[in-house]
């Protein structure tokens, strides 16, 4: 099986790893690979390794999502049936967007946009970014133009931080907890229970009564949106289940990625969400062979021979260490799809590189079982 | 190295997966050895120091892994308690914990977290430790997070500065930005590998932290560097053999990687000279030994 048929019926594929996999090149190559089959297709990044984006003819990717240049693949001996579309989310802008949309009128979408609070708060509330990935996935997957969408998701120190996204930002904006700001009196009382005056002026002390008093401010303002924005945020972490969305886990060889990736798959398994495969980059591939010293020597004379010989042996023994990482993977996924991308001799940073990758992924016999 | 290991903090950053905690190891094992009470504390949490002393994960306390070097992992949530309970005493910081507003204040307020890990982290770092029955560390090294985060980090007290513009909050505040910013005290290595983007991604930090902390970096360690094992003219030998065999098939393409890395190290060097390299050890998994023979390399080198 290829990863094409892996992915057929599906309309979202989210790619998740940790950091340093390749996970923005595997999210790029799959989705150049299917759009070069016929489909429409658009690739959200949000951590673009500038290069990519250049060799993709998009110099500036911005919040909106742009047609890659047809030409770039024909260069490239490529056949594009379909439509490469990408673009690099901007965490804060659809942070903007959301408020844009939510808020009843001008003068409270203002308050809100001019808050010093608010205006740190991209940064600030722990898997913002994680969720404004998939409030723009969710956007794009509602407007219905593409028959794909492919999200690399942003390099968390924790894969795991990414899934939890949403259910922290509707906790988050819980309106019956917001309360308390609104009216720090006895409601707030009442919904916290005892201690919060206490609590209330002990934080006042500690940091100012500046940061509380805008704190106040900004939950003032954000109050009235909160539902619509929690109730969003619902379904967007429902849009994560669905029949037609897909997790690809997107690894290395090394120990402490299978590690999380290990994690990352009973996490999902948990959380019955739906699971596509195992990408696993990288790898050292070593054939199996007899000692060939002799052979090498007698080819190459005494030097080179032996050069060659030792640089087999330590190739070898990396292939060995990948194998048995792998197989360490594939006994979680308990025969799940498992495909493995060779380490390959350029690193990859343009439309060639990405084709070098799709040869792998894109073969008719990629999909192992794990 | 030793006017890198004379300082009181050396943050260790870069790209995700180019080896950061290899290198903050190897730099505490270095500092170790020259005498200097030694402390490597990791906030991305990963666990990732504790493997190579095969210990158990480290957790939020300060344990000692070998003479002289001794290990923390921060945890964001634990320091920000720790550090309001002791603004606020015991009984009170419980209540303060237990409460849901705690719990949105934590959430709400920017930068809060990595205002509380970094301020960790300064604390450390001080000659004199809060408690003052312990003993002070002469050098801390931390492990930074992958670069856009690390550059967060650094600049939370300033983040946070500007939001609490009174309190003791925002007295701290200044006071660890005064100290991350102050290049006698405090001292940035940024970790690259000899590819593509992680070339591109270290000049981008260097320029980034320079604009926006007026921080200078204070050495580029690049690791994972394949030797030159073979010449273009035995390469050329290799090509020109009749057949499929694996071994030459290996020789060549780690020719052709190392020739690859060669090209974006000679590109980092045009801007970052005094760049220093580390090998790549053919090991799939870095023991104790193999961190003892880059910190060996890397004293040699900053030297």
């Amino acid at each position: 099986m290829s990863i094409h048929e892996l992915l057929e019926g599906k309309r979202i594929v989210i790619c998740a790893g940790a950091g340093g996999v390749g996970k923005t090149t595997t999210s790029a190559a799959i989705a150049m690979g299917m759009a070069a089959r016929g489909l429409k297709v658009a690739v959200l990044t949000i951590d673009p390794a500038k290069r990519l984006a250049n060799s993709l003819g998009l110099p500036e990717l911005g919040n909106e999502e742009r047609m890659v240049d047809p030409e770039r693949f024909a260069e490239a001996g490529l056949e594009m049936r379909g439509e490469l579309w990408a673009m690099m989310l901007d965490a804060k802008r659809t942070w903007d967007e959301v408020i844009e949309r939510h808020a009843s009128d001008d003068k409270t979408r203002d308050a809100v946009l001019n808050n010093r609070i608010y205006q740190e708060l991209s940064n600030a509330v722990a898997g913002s970014t994680e969720y404004m990935a998939m409030e723009k996935l969710y956007e794009l997957h509602h407007e219905g133009r593409y028959d794909l969408l492919v999200l690399d998701t942003p390099p968390t120190r924790n894969a795991l931080d990414f899934l939890d996204a949403p259910e922290r930002l509707s906790r988050f904006v819980d309106s019956k907890s917001l309360q308390f700001f609104l009216k720090p009196g006895r409601l707030g009382l009442k919904v916290f229970g005892r201690g919060s005056g206490i609590v209330f002026s002990v934080l006042k002390r500690v940091t100012g009564v500046d940061l509380l008093s805008d704190l106040s401010e900004f939950f003032q303002s954000f109050g009235d949106m909160a539902s619509g924005i929690g109730e969003r945020a619902e379904r967007v972490g429902e849009l994560l289940g669905a029949r037609e969305s897909t997790f690809l886990l997107v690894t290395s060889p090394q120990r402490d990625a299978i590690d999380e990736s290990i994690f990352f798959r009973r996490r999902l398994r948990e959380s019955r969400l739906p699971f596509g495969g195992a990408v696993v980059n990288r790898v050292n591939e070593g054939a199996a062979g007899d000692d060939v010293e002799d052979d090498l020597t007698a080819l190459l004379g005494d030097k080179l021979g032996r050069k060659v010989a030792r640089n087999f042996e330590d190739s070898r023994r990396l292939a060995e260490h990948d194998v048995a990482q792998i197989a360490r993977l594939a006994r979680e996924l308990r025969g799940e799809p498992l495909i493995t991308v060779p380490l390959l001799d350029d690193d990859v940073h343009d439309v060639d590189g990405l084709a070098a990758i799709n040869e792998h992924l894109f073969a008719a016999d990629a999909v192992a079982a794990g | 190295m030793p006017a890198l290991l004379d300082k009181r903090l050396i943050v260790v950053t870069g790209k995700g997966g180019v080896g950061k905690t290899t290198v903050a190891v190897a730099l505490g094992l270095a500092a170790a050895r020259a005498g200097k009470r030694t402390m490597v504390a990791e906030v991305a949490q990963q666990e990732r120091m504790s493997r190579a002393f095969r210990r158990e994960g480290l957790g939020y306390s300060e344990a000692e892994l070998a003479d002289n070097l001794f290990g923390m992992s921060i945890d964001p949530e634990r320091a920000l308690k720790e550090y309001l309970g002791q603004q606020v005493g015991g009984a009170l910081g419980s209540v303060l914990f237990n409460n849901r507003i705690f719990e949105y204040f934590a959430a709400a307020a920017p930068g809060v977290r990595e205002l509380a890990t970094v301020g960790k982290v300064w604390e450390l770092a001080q000659p004199q430790r809060r408690d003052s029955r312990t003993r002070p560390y002469d050098l801390v090294i931390m492990d930074a997070p992958a670069s856009g985060n690390g550059l967060a980090l650094l600049r939370s007290p300033r983040t946070f500065g500007d939001i609490a513009r009174v309190g003791p909050i925002r007295r701290r505040a200044d006071m660890i930005h005064e100290f991350l910013t102050d290049a006698r005290r405090t001292a940035l290595v940024a970790v690259a590998l000899p590819q593509e983007m992680p070339v591109n991604e270290t000049l981008e930090f260097r320029e980034k932290l320079r604009a926006e902390m007026g921080m200078k970096t204070q050495a580029v360690v690049v690791n994972s560097v394949l030797p030159e094992r073979f010449s273009a003219d035995e390469a050329e030998r290799m090509e020109a053999v009749d057949g499929d065999e694996p071994a030459l098939r290996a020789a060549l393409s780690e020719y052709r990687r190392a020739k690859g890395q060669r090209t974006q190290l000679r590109r980092l060097k045009k801007e970052v000279p005094d760049a220093v390299t580390l090998p790549y050890l053919f090991e799939p998994e870095l023991r104790l030994e193999d961190f003892e023979k880059l910190s060996a390399e890397l004293e040699r080198k900053l030297a």
